[in-house]
């Protein structure tokens, strides 16, 4: 384990020698509360105190419209594969949206295997960000494990005050730190910093934003079912799929060709698509397997807080709390789980706290 | 383009095109030089550029060779295009995809084949698989039903299976029309006539999703084991690589994990049927 130190007026030369070499995309300020991964050229135009982004990093990964495929008409019916890649660095991504880049690249590692999401992923390099305190209200990071960094980066960085300290991952974060000439080795007063950082945070995130124990979340669901939580989101929830498109472990899509205007010539292209939609799971014969909204709404919860546990061993929860902020009928992700929680009897104060609204806001 | 894209297409060829009733068309398809090589049960994404793709079962038995069949009916863009076409026209071909019957598994068993409406079109795959290599087989009964008269696909195979002595064949209708000489009733209404030894045998149903739970009722008052009822589900795939979502029932995948399961697995999942 290494760890490397940034100075705060160095912050620029780091991105401009990232820029050298690739596009460079960090969080920038999109007016009042918003936030957007965006290219950038210098240093100034990031904004590392941000709640999370409108849309996660996915966007890099799994673009929202893809070409998986062209064709030409005069060449019958063959298409010619389409594997699309570029070389981006990711600067400042958060510990929720690392663990959701993770559950990404899970799925489509995958066999059979992703070949086009794969050939975005290794040409992406990752510097990630840690947040010292909460971003808002909204985050559960501490209930899914993400308010600390679990790996999924090529270099991780914290903000010391007057430094910033940077785990060194892999050996792209390695070549990073070599051929800047940017950074100097970490001295034991520095870590001794970074443990105290650490301390603080783990007051900070004492408790579960809600009252449940991490571990009990699988049985919570076991049980839930047949809740008449899902009859109350089956009113308030409008199916406008906001909730899928801004989640970074939701990747469903949909293929659809698209001629271009010569009429000869075209494309077969991946678009994200949402299990919210009504047609989603419709077949020809008429019928619709979540044909209810309660059931899509269910169905969305089950994806990030039961079904991944068996296959993948995690929770596609990244606790970024997007889902709750985007969504027009403000249903928030804590709110059903505390109202599951309750239904099933399984509150316990000593796990996490009872109100869902009061977090300390971010102090940087 | 060095990497294999997993939605690269095979160029089908179109060898032949029969009218079977006035909604469905088969089509029989050659990849050139080479064998689909597919297990009964399976399916394919036809491709048709410019208008996408759709999962089709195939419908011949891996035992024919050189060729294989599907049988579309008419319901929308794809497959409405795919209606256009004749013989020699191509098409393009992702597959096959999916877990089909478990033939070792059912090897040495007796089998009750059970197929409503187009469920005919996957299991007949199996029951030709079967009849090809009879001798491995125990006992077998096909019972079939359709709406009416008019929608029955594959009269010439019908009527080649009626007459083995070797298989027992049923079929009834919803609704008969004046020339219709055979039963009349559900689909339901044959089973419980069936003559079975519960322990050896596996029944194998395929059919709309409605059909599907009072199928099963029956075939548990005969007292065949959950696990040696076997169906194929039909849900809506676009990728067939167990990464679009569409086809997802409870934590599983239909394209991957299916579209063939047991009653036991499929009771497990829960909502499936
Ligand atoms: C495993 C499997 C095997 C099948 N085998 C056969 C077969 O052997 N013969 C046959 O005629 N049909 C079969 N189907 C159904 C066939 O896939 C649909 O009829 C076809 O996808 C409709 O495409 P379309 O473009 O013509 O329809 P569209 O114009 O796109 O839509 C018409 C209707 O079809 C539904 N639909 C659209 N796309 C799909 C899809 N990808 N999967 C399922 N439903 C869809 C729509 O919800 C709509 O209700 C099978 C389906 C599955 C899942
Ligand atoms: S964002 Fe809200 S209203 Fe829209 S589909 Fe999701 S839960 Fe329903
Ligand atoms: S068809 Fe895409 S996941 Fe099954």
């Amino acid at each position: 384990m290494q760890y490397n130190l940034l100075n705060k007026n160095q912050l620029n030369d780091l991105i401009s020698f990232l820029a050298r070499e690739q596009k460079v995309v960090a969080p920038v300020a999109q007016g009042l509360n918003n936030y957007a991964f965006t290219e950038i050229k210098n240093g100034i135009q990031a904004t590392l105190n941000y709640i999370p982004t409108t849309l996660p990093p996915k966007k890099y990964f799994m673009p929202q419209r893809e070409t998986l495929a062209t064709y030409d008409t005069t060449q019958g019916q063959n298409m010619d594969p389409v594997v699309e890649h570029e070389k981006v660095a990711l600067f400042g991504v958060h510990t929720c949206d690392l663990a959701g880049i993770q559950c990404l690249n899970m799925v489509f590692s995958e066999k059979p295997k992703d070949q086009n999401y794969l050939a975005r992923k290794n040409a992406i390099t990752i510097i990630g960000y840690e947040c010292n305190a909460y971003c808002d209200r909204f985050a559960s990071c501490r209930l899914v494990h993400n308010h600390t960094p679990n790996g999924g980066y090529d270099l991780f960085m914290t903000n010391l005050g007057d430094k910033f300290i940077l785990h060194v991952n892999t050996p792209a974060g390695e070549k990073i730190i070599e051929r800047s000439h940017l950074f100097s080795l970490a001295a034991k007063a520095d870590l001794a910093a970074l443990e105290r950082l650490r301390q603080k945070k783990r007051e900070i995130f004492e408790k579960n934003e809600i009252p449940i124990e991490h571990e009990k979340i699988p049985e919570l669901f076991d049980k839930s079912y047949q809740s008449k939580v899902w009859a109350d989101l089956d009113k308030r929830c409008v199916a406008c799929g906001n909730c899928t498109n801004v989640c970074p472990s939701c990747y469903c899509f949909d293929v659809i060709d698209e001629p271009n205007l010569d009429l000869t010539t075209g494309r077969r292209y991946r678009q994200w698509d949402s299990c919210q939609n009504e047609t989603f799971a419709k077949v020809a014969g008429g019928e619709n397997f979540r044909k209810e909204r309660g059931a899509r709404q269910r169905h969305r919860y089950y994806r990030k807080f039961r079904f991944p546990i068996e296959k993948f061993s995690r929770f596609f929860c990244t606790g970024c709390g997007r889902c709750s902020r985007a969504c027009m009928a403000k249903i928030d992700l804590k709110e059903t789980l505390v109202s599951l929680i309750k239904e099933q009897g399984m509150e316990n104060p000593n796990a996490g706290r009872q109100s869902t609204i009061a977090e300390k806001p971010a102090t940087f | 383009m060095n990497t294999k894209s997993p939605y690269q297409i095979k160029i089908g060829k179109i060898l032949s095109v029969k009218q079977m009733t006035s909604m469905e068309k088969m089509f029989e398809i050659a990849l050139p030089g080479e064998d689909l090589s597919h297990a009964p049960g399976q399916f394919v994404e036809v491709s048709l550029l410019g208008i996408g793709e759709a999962p089709l079962s195939v419908s011949s038995s891996p035992t024919k060779q050189g060729s294989f069949e599907l049988v579309v009916r008419k319901v929308g863009k794809l497959t409405g295009a795919l209606h256009k076409l004749k013989a020699g026209d191509e098409v393009g071909i992702r597959g096959p995809f999916g877990q089909g019957f478990p033939v070792r598994i059912l090897e040495g068993n007796d089998l009750l084949f059970v197929a409503g409406g187009l469920g005919i079109v996957p299991l007949r795959s199996l029951i030709n698989f079967v009849i090809g290599n009879r001798k491995n087989f125990g006992k077998v009964d096909i019972l079939l039903g359709c709406r009416n008269p008019k929608e029955m696909l594959f009269h010439e195979e019908l009527a080649g299976w009626k007459e083995r002595l070797d298989v027992n064949f049923n079929c009834t209708v919803d609704k008969a029309d004046p020339d219709w000489k055979g039963n009349v009733g559900l689909i339901t209404s044959l089973i419980p006539g069936v003559t079975l030894d519960s322990e050896r045998t596996f029944a194998v149903v395929v059919g709309p999703p409605i059909m599907y739970k009072f199928v099963i009722m029956k075939l548990l008052d005969k007292n065949i084991p959950e696990r040696q009822i076997l169906i194929s589900l039909e849900r809506h795939m676009k990728c067939g690589l167990g990464k679009c979502g569409h086809c997802q029932i409870g934590n599983t995948y239909c394209c991957q994990d299916g579209p063939v399961f047991t009653y036991e697995k499929v009771k497990a999942i829960g909502g499936a049927i």
